[in-house]
């Protein structure tokens, strides 16, 4: 999936159609710059943006690929990944057949979706816990941490 | 599509911990759907605040004189996690293409779910209503439009999916030997909220259903009943060929070097600048193309009396000026530009109706 998928439609000539990739990358240079002075982030749905054949390519292309790559597995997978531009990262969603469902650029120190979730947290302690008041020897194991706290 | 067993009063977020799905799972398809409603990505919290509390509404759809085209749009969408969540987030009482009951007894489903839900429950049609001998089309013995009068009689929202529930469609074409109608055209004391199309983008229609589902209200309207969210703007306002347009190159025929280059399919009879649709951003096949990135013309599918413009490939909508002269005024005002040659189609298909232009096989093969 780390491979964007080429439109096997682009009869397009040249640079001459990519007229929305300079406004994208400009958009996101303030964002990040806004995200600098503010801590303010933001996020682009490229789904909302009539793109020509071959354009969210050139995106992708002149983004790049940085440091950090992560996968969900949540209704399917999702990939986010930070680009070459620290702050600036990309986010794909997928549904279970693989097909793209949503594509954002966030620009942000750390894409929330990554971040555990309150509710899940509360669920997996809830989990934890059913987990050793079933584990043999798991009261003595507390009082022994307890101690040493 | 059976009814789910769990209780009606349960919320859609208690629904879905129920079924052991996360929240993270949940923050992504509220990611999905802010995506597929075209709302803001600022909005996925509010989204998922008023999705998490949202109850499953009661729906009846109603299909009349239609051909299924609608419902296969809708059950073929590409999304098929999103929208079965959205399918499996509203309590489909009454379908009779996807409903396994069948004549009485589905009759009596129907019946149920608008004792049941009174004044809460949401009408979907599909097809139009043949007015000209109601025994053009009937359900169970009972008329489309006795049918449609008693089910909208205590629907709390109707929404008309599909260009012949919202306009007539193709049976309403030239010469109507039904005397089809829309749904509009019968009910008149309910908001009726127009998602045309032929078939409509199935994103936009589980759009709409999740519009109500977040928020409990009908969302914003064009003067035609549409969904402003998604028939706010051209297909030629948001097309990426709308360059070339600009500058006035255009592929004269579906062969020569402009429609190798991917030039304006203007003259090739696209509809594109008087047709309010969101094909040019959502796109079709799971956002991969749409008609005119495949190299065809819009047809103007989500329009009033689209099959009756005066053929699909004739540029009836040709300004009379020259068209570089027109070029060069929409590329210094891009947007008015568009909206006055939009103008302009409309006016010139107007009188196109009044003719009565039929399409020929002529012009198809033109
Ligand atoms: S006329 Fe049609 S092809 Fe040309 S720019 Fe407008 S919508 Fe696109």
């Amino acid at each position: 999936m780390t491979e964007s998928v080429k439109s096997p439609f682009n009869i397009q000539i040249g640079d001459e159609l990519t007229w929305n990739v300079q406004p994208i990358l400009h958009e996101i240079r303030h964002a990040l710059r806004t995200l600098l002075e503010t801590g303010n982030g933001s996020i682009i749905d490229l789904r909302s943006i009539p793109l020509a054949p071959g354009e969210e390519d050139t995106i992708l292309d002149a983004l790049g690929c940085g440091e950090v790559h992560a996968k969900l597995n949540a209704l399917g997978p999702s990939e986010i990944y930070e680009t070459r531009f620290s702050g600036v990262w990309m986010v794909t969603h997928y549904n279970a057949e693989n097909d793209v469902i949503s594509r954002f650029i966030e620009i942000t120190r750390f894409p929330n979706i990554l971040e555990s979730q309150r509710e899940d947290m509360t669920t997996s302690l809830d989990a934890l816990e059913a987990l050793l008041d079933t584990t043999p020897g798991s009261d003595k194991t507390e009082t022994h941490a307890e101690t040493n706290t | 599509m059976t009814k789910d067993l769990s209780p009606k009063d349960k919320t859609l977020g208690e629904a879905l911990r129920s079924q052991g799905i996360s929240r993270r799972s949940f923050l992504k398809f509220c990611a999905a759907t802010a995506s597929m409603m075209a709302l803001p990505p600022a909005m996925i919290p509010t989204i998922a605040h008023a999705l998490e509390k949202a109850k499953r509404p009661s729906v009846i759809w109603l299909s009349f004189q239609e051909c299924t085209g609608c419902t296969e749009s809708l059950t073929r969408a590409h999304a098929a996690t999103v929208e079965s969540l959205i399918f499996d987030s509203i309590s489909l009482d009454y379908h009779h293409t996807l409903q396994a009951a069948s004549g009485h007894a589905a009759e009596a489903a129907r019946e149920a779910a608008m004792q049941e839900h009174k004044g809460k429950y949401l009408l979907v049609v599909d097809g139009s209503i043949p007015l000209g001998n109601p025994g053009y089309s009937t359900i169970a013995g009972i008329s489309n439009v006795d049918m449609l009068i008693d089910t909208a009689k205590h629907a709390a929202a109707i929404i008309s999916v599909g260009s012949c529930a919202a306009f007539g469609g193709i049976p309403n074409a030239k010469p109507n030997p039904t005397g089809a109608v829309a749904v509009s055209d019968i009910i008149k004391d309910k908001k009726i909220i127009n998602v045309p199309g032929c078939p409509p983008i199935p994103v936009v229609i589980t759009g709409v259903l999740t519009h109500f589902l977040t928020f409990g209200t009908i969302p914003e309207l064009d003067h035609l009943g549409r969904p402003k969210v998604f028939y706010g703007q051209s297909i030629h306002d948001r097309c990426y060929r709308r360059p070339f347009y600009d500058k006035g190159l255009f592929a004269e025929t579906f062969d020569d070097e402009g429609a190798r280059l991917g030039w304006c399919l203007f003259k090739l009879g696209c509809k594109g600048p008087s047709t309010y649709n969101a094909c040019a951003t959502t796109k079709w096949n799971g956002g991969v193309s749409f008609p005119i990135e495949a190299g065809h013309p819009c047809i103007g599918c989500s329009e009033p009396n689209f099959w009756d413009g005066g053929g699909f490939y004739k540029a009836l909508s040709m300004p009379t000026e020259n068209i570089s002269k027109t070029a060069v005024y929409t590329a210094a005002g891009a947007v008015a530009g568009a909206a006055a040659v939009g103008i302009m189609n409309r006016y010139t298909r107007g009188k196109a109706d009044d003719t009565h232009e039929k399409a020929t096989i002529d012009d198809l093969e033109k």
